[in-house]
């Protein structure tokens, strides 16, 4: 190896510090490593130098630990789907032995079933060959159900392989004996199962193996998210750009991206510009134009410009790493629909055990001759049908694939819980501002009273302003900006929320806010007050300033509503939700922008600490309350709503704050993730509907109940092909919800 | 007599069954006081299966999954909402936090492969 490059290892038995030094001290004495760190919490090794992997492997080995070369993270999909490859190929190869033994048993048992005789050989030898073949097929096609249940059963724990440990054990054990001492048994019940374990055996597996396929495929999204992980970087040193590892990227260092290429890590542009697609991590379709200053995220790609980013979050901190963490740990979750499913699924199986002990007595005690086969045909029939997995596997796959299909569409949504409550809203809380209108106001008019200047108004309101972090502050400073204003320092500045703000402008005292605030400190702005309503008629949000205790005139400033939410709300209506809105805003102005997108409920002029309250006054009235907002000031009323999404736009968004974050601006995010919240949960409703019924219908036909009535016993055959084919319907059910589009 | 001699059997066995899954459990494992804790992913079990831990102490698990079946892919522990991915022969760690007093149960995704972690004072 001519390049330096680190070469990242996993160290196996380190036990203490002490073991890290002896570790060290081995990979630095080779000859080529000029730096070597062992990571004691991780149990890795991070060696540089110009040696190759193996020496480096047979040094560690040599100290008397193992290691292996790591697989980088965005190889982990790739090593994962090669051993589940390995895994389904094996299944299906001890699948196949085992339906070609069932084959051959049926075939000896075929002339017998027809009336005819078999020839004397057959006779003679087909049942011990059949005995050693079915022990062979038990110990190459199934050795996993009687380890399982071996391992299971110390631990005091029953499972599927208990079930088809105990029915083939059974099986087996029985059809030696009457095969070996056929006398020992009442006339016509010597019948051995030879066709029986085989079968089972090999469709049980056969169906682990289908299961396995379709599983693949219910976790698409993630490995989708994480393929967008570019392997390596361009990286700025020392003038030079050199290629690098992904893992290698450090916080400061310096990217060059061209046009097409993914964006390595999250960062600020510091030259250049660009349009990115952020569509992968926002579901937004269309690019955004970016410059200097913007920020920029990993797995995004860029389209049209070169530039140069400075990296902010690398590694496990880049938001799609945080993206692909949560979804994995949101799909782990259960919704509390699939709670009882788990609580069945714990008392499962040894009540399975129990009812196929039950029926082989009933049988035996009350049913017809031969009694002992009958009993025999009766329990295994009841264990093979069983089948706690399709129990177990009915809420875990739909959430799985559910909340992918939400990441896909940039919707991230936490837990199993807000995964299932989305779908059950009946109200929609809109906060206005940044959730229906754009979030970035700006100035639309200033008005004086006699005596004053509009320049004047704007500079005062502005100078003012500089103290202030509320949106519309930045609007009025950007206004005075446009006109070449000065700004004055503001001293004594003070904001009173839900109000405004107040303090003083070169000597004089400014105060600047809405109506109320004016009222309440006894200003009189009665000579703009037919003005101040109309603008805010025309949704433009009027704010008073008063110099020394004296009305001045009135800054319009203006939100201007995003292009489609009036499409997204109709589509919250069309899935019958009652839409509100809520807004610190005073009435007048809410009320237009409320009228303008057909929003007919509106909270106005709420404070910020009242928003909580008003989502609770709802909640009170019935409603299943879902909140809207941005995220900051709305992070109370998110909590208490049923369920809190927080909208952001692109990469800066509050991952961390709500139960559903919608990474795209949109308000269309809400309706696509109640959409796809509703069809989850029907599906997760189809999938325990059938495992359900299946095991309440299949384990009463197994133990024989229709037998009274019909004559009818289920061969425990067709109980094992049915046992088979119900995970596999559970999984590839959930897998229809790929195909689902909101 | 064969019916009674079956009939007996049968209610043995079903004590056995409901005595052995139901009303009695495996021997906790102390943990010792080095972390993480390793737990082995194989055959259809967690081994070891019942560990005990200090309650109000940080606790690291790390599993190694030797099972290829999909069911061991994920583990659970439902009363503390946590959830990991447990990649085929990589060892993964499971930070918990301070466990609060009592029995805290880890799973599979189905809820078959059962551990118990239990919190004592």
């Amino acid at each position: 190896m001519n390049q330096s490059r680190p070469i990242h290892l996993a160290v196996d038995g380190l036990r203490c510090a002490g073991c890290v030094n002896t570790v060290e001290t081995a990979l630095r004495a080779l000859p080529g490593v000029t730096a070597a760190s062992v990571n004691f919490a991780d149990r890795s090794a991070m060696v540089s130098g110009t040696v190759e992997p193996a020496a480096l492997i047979a040094a560690v080995a040599k100290a008397g630990y193992q290691a292996r070369e790591a697989i980088d993270e965005t190889d982990d999909g790739g090593q994962q789907a090669a051993a589940e490859q390995a895994h389904y190929r094996t299944l299906l190869h001890k699948s196949w032995f085992a339906l070609g033994v069932a084959a051959l048993a049926l075939a000896v048992g075929f002339p017998a079933m027809l009336g005819g005789t078999m020839p004397h050989w057959l006779m003679q030898w087909g049942s011990p060959a059949l005995a050693l073949l079915t022990l062979a097929v038990m110990l190459y096609s199934g050795p996993q159900f009687f380890v399982g249940a071996w391992k299971s059963l110390r631990n005091h724990n029953a499972t599927m392989d208990t079930l088809i440990a105990v029915g083939l054990g059974a099986a087996w054990g029985y059809s030696v004996a009457v095969t070996s001492a056929p006398q020992w048994f009442p006339a016509g019940t010597a019948e051995p199962f030879w066709d029986v374990i085989a079968v089972v055996t090999g469709l049980v597996v056969l169906g682990q193996a289908l299961e396995m396929r379709a599983r693949g495929r219910t976790s698409e999204a993630v490995k989708r998210l994480i393929g967008l992980k570019p392997k390596t970087a361009r990286v700025v040193r020392d003038g030079q750009e050199i290629d690098v590892a992904l893992a290698e990227v450090h916080v400061d260092d310096i990217l060059r991206v061209r046009p097409g290429e993914k964006i390595a890590v999250d960062g600020v542009i510091i030259d250049g510009h660009s349009s990115i697609d952020e569509s992968m991590l926002t579901g937004e379709p269309m690019p955004l134009e970016k410059t200097v200053g913007d920020e920029v995220a990993g797995g995004t790609i860029n389209k049209s410009g070169s530039f140069l980013f400075r990296a902010t979050r690398v590694g496990r901190d880049t938001a799609l790493s945080r993206i692909v963490d949560m979804v994995k740990q949101a799909q782990g979750a259960k919704p509390a629909i699939g709670r009882l499913a788990d609580v069945i699924a714990a008392y499962f199986v040894p009540t399975v055990l129990i009812i196929a002990v039950v029926a082989f007595v009933v049988w035996f005690d009350f049913g017809p001759a031969p009694r002992l086969n009958f009993a025999m045909v009766a329990a295994v029939a009841v264990l093979v049908i069983a089948c706690p997995c399709a129990l177990g596997l009915a809420t875990p796959m739909s959430v799985m694939v559910g909340v992918g299909k939400a990441a896909e569409h940039g919707i991230l949504i936490r837990n199993g819980d807000a995964l299932q409550q989305a779908g059950k809203l009946t109200a929609v809380v809109l906060d206005k501002t940044g959730t229906v209108t754009q979030g970035r106001p700006a100035v639309t008019a200033v008005v004086t009273v006699p005596g004053w200047e509009e320049n004047a108004v704007l500079k005062l309101a502005a100078s003012l302003e500089t103290g202030s972090e509320h949106p519309l502050a930045e609007a009025v400073i950007d206004a005075a900006r446009s006109r070449a204003l000065e700004l004055a320092p503001a001293e004594g500045f003070q904001a009173v929320a839900g109000h405004g703000v107040h303090g003083s402008v070169e000597g004089r005292h400014v105060r600047l806010g809405n109506y109320k605030f004016m009222q309440d400190h006894g200003i009189d702005c009665e000579a703009l007050q037919a003005r101040a309503e109309q603008l805010a008629q025309q949704a433009e949000t009027p704010m008073f300033l008063a110099v020394d205790g004296k009305f001045a005139g009135i800054v319009a400033v203006a939100d201007p509503v995003k292009p489609d939410s009036q499409a997204a709300i109709d589509k919250l209506k069309s899935l019958g939700l009652k839409v509100v809105m809520l807004t610190g805003d005073n009435t007048a102005t809410a009320n237009a922008v409320a009228a303008g997108v057909g929003i007919a409920e509106v909270f106005a002029e709420v404070l910020p600490q009242d928003k909580d309250r008003k989502v609770a006054e709802l909640m009170a009235r019935g409603e299943i309350v879902g909140m809207v907002g941005d995220g900051i000031n709305d992070a109370p009323a998110l909590a208490r709503a049923d369920v809190g999404f927080a909208i952001g736009t692109g990469t800066d968004v509050a991952i961390e704050s709500a139960d559903i974050t919608l990474m795209s601006g949109s308000l269309h995010g809400v309706a696509n993730a109640i959409a796809i919240s509703r069809a989850t949960v029907r599906n997760i409703k189809q999938n325990l509907f059938g495992a359900f019924i299946y095991n309440s219908l299949g384990i009463p036909i197994a133990a024989g109940l229709l037998y009274p009535l019909f004559g009818m016993l289920l061969n425990p055959m067709i109980a094992g092909a049915a046992m088979a084919m119900s995970s596999v319907t559970v999984v590839s059910n959930a897998g229809r919800l790929r195909w689902f589009r909101p | 007599m064969s019916e009674l001699i079956v009939t007996i059997a049968g209610i043995l066995a079903i004590m056995l069954i409901a005595r052995w899954f139901w009303f009695s459990a495996p021997q906790a494992t102390r943990a010792e006081s080095r972390q993480p804790i390793d737990i082995l992913v194989q055959d259809g079990a967690y081994l070891p299966a019942a560990i005990e831990v200090p309650a109000g102490q940080a606790v690291t698990l790390r599993f190694t999954r030797r099972d290829a079946t999909p069911c061991a892919e994920k583990v659970l522990f439902g009363d503390l909402g946590v959830s990991a991915d447990l990649p085929l022969g990589k060892p993964q760690t499971v930070s918990l936090g301070p466990l609060p007093a009592g029995t805290h149960e880890f799973t599979c995704q189905m809820g078959m492969y059962r551990g118990r972690l239990i919190a004592s004072p």
